[in-house]
């Protein structure tokens, strides 16, 4: 078995005296998404901006398959190496799209700047691998120049998905993608990131507090409070017969519909 | 042969933490088999454990003790004890689960769910589509509902939804949990000729019915659940 494409050992992260993340192991591959849920403050942010080296741990190590099949450890990397696995290998679909995209570019001109990054300067492959994209994410052809500054939240979301799976990347990290937005949009949402991930085999670290949203798209998940991973495993297994006493209090929190 | 499921001294307990760890003993010193071809069906009343025992075999809920030897082609997976990533390519090739409830995304057409299942279970494209059809026609779920989201159907219709899911690609180990509850005389009758398809096929069933007729159409076997209270610990 190839060794998973991401794994994190011993991530440790304070702020002050303070431990927003504390020892965290974790691994994920491909063709798998691993949720992270817990409530606020529990350090699954900032345990997602190191997995994307936006934070540097104050201990521990990130290692990553690369495409030669190599495995690196994060710090290794030069930053023009990292940069370029960030413009291309990995994608980051951000809770806030308007830190995600380019607000006053284009539909068009968001999904291409990261095949140019690639080095791509065909304008006709271009455009036509953004409308390809945008029609994978149902967004009508006709709105490529827009900029999304005039989308719905929910559009919004669906060009960020764009923009980042654009470039083929292994593996995507997902920080609320769903949050603030409403029920039906969230569905169809929720039912995008699901199909596109089985059926582009990505590996999906995806910070949620909704554990409805983990149940629908994760296969293993991870429990964190004041900094730690209190409890892992199968998604169904972790929310139908939670043994930590606190994720029996997250479980039996949620409101039935 | 090997027995397709076998249970072992398997034990269970659920300890609620938020009703100060008081223990709730489930089961204890569980031990039966499951042999291709053969339907074992759980006997016992309502909270003796039955259903909890399936969704142990499925790895849906831990153990506190004992083994569940699935088997794997040549191999045998202990799914107390398995990786998770193990357990669910258990799921995918191996064991099917088919509970009471439907539980799927909203938006999706019921066929696509059928079929969605079908490829996730090892079918080509064309032969999930192919089956979805087929199973939903013996199911008699009126064709104009094949393209709606089931969230809008009667029980009885979502079930039928569930059932063609659970049994369209070719997994040798069936848990149902009372997947008939809600159907008609005509439809039980149905399920009971699917399942006894799948036990000519060589598949083995573990399941769970409270309608004697559909249980007199099916099993092999009964285990007496009760045999498998826990017994008051000595102080």
């Amino acid at each position: 078995m190839s060794p998973p494409l991401l794994s994190a050992h011993g991530l440790t992260k304070a702020y002050g005296s303070r431990l927003a993340c504390a020892g965290i192991d974790l691994d994920v591959t491909e063709g798998e998404v691993l949720a992270i849920v817990g409530e606020s403050g529990s350090g699954k942010s900032t345990l997602l901006s190191l997995l994307a080296g936006e934070l540097a741990p104050d201990s521990g190590q990130i290692r990553y398959r690369m495409r030669d099949g190599q495995v690196r450890s994060l710090a290794d990397l030069g930053p023009a190496e990292l940069r370029r696995l960030m413009r291309t290998d990995w994608g980051f679909v951000r809770q806030d799209a308007r830190q995600g995209l380019r607000m006053a570019v284009s539909a068009g001109g968001n999904v291409g700047e990261r095949l140019m990054g690639l080095g791509e300067r065909h304008y006709g492959r271009i455009r036509g691998q953004a409308l390809d994209w945008l029609g994978r994410v149902e967004i009508d052809a006709g709105r490529v120049d827009d900029p999304p500054s005039q989308f719905s939240g929910g559009m919004r979301q669906r060009l960020q998905i764009a923009r980042n799976l654009v470039t083929a990347p292994r593996l995507v990290l997902m920080d609320e993608p769903t949050s603030g937005l409403d029920v039906s949009v969230q569905a169809r949402l929720l039912d995008l990131i699901r199909r596109l991930s089985a059926e582009l085999g990505l590996a999906v670290v995806i910070v949620t507090h909704d554990l409805a949203v983990a149940r629908l798209l994760s296969h293993r998940i991870a429990v964190m409070r004041a900094g730690r991973v209190i409890e892992t495993g199968l998604t169904d297994r972790v929310l139908d017969d939670p043994e930590h006493a606190y994720t029996q209090l997250l479980v039996a929190s949620v409101l039935a519909a | 042969m090997t027995a397709l499921l076998t249970f072992e001294n398997v034990a269970k307990s659920f300890t609620l933490h938020l009703r100060g760890g008081v223990v709730l003993p489930v089961v204890g010193d569980v031990s039966f088999t499951v042999a291709p071809g053969e339907c074992v069906v759980l006997g016992g009343p309502s909270g003796a454990g039955k259903s909890s025992l399936l969704k142990m075999a499925y790895g849906n809920y831990r153990c506190d003790a004992g083994a569940i030897r699935v088997r794997d082609g040549e191999a045998v997976v202990d799914v107390v004890r398995a990786d998770p990533r193990v357990v669910l390519a258990l799921r995918a090739r191996v064991i099917a689960y088919v509970s009471q409830f439907l539980r799927v995304i909203p938006r999706v057409p019921a066929l696509d769910v059928v079929e969605a299942a079908g490829r996730e279970g090892g079918l080509s494209e064309e032969a999930a589509r192919a089956r979805a059809k087929d199973l939903l026609a013996r199911l008699n779920l009126p064709e104009r509902l094949w393209d709606l989201p089931p969230a809008t159907f009667s029980g009885g219709e979502q079930q039928r939804v569930n059932i063609a899911r659970g049994l369209i690609a070719d997994r040798p180990l069936l848990l149902l949990d009372e997947p008939t509850a809600s159907l008609d005389a005509q439809n039980r009758a149905v399920v009971a000729e699917l399942v006894r398809e799948k036990l000519q096929a060589g598949a083995g069933v573990l399941g769970i019915f409270h309608d004697s007729e559909m249980r007199d159409a099916v099993a092999t076997r009964v285990v007496d659940v009760t045999r498998f209270a826990p017994q008051a610990r000595a102080a």
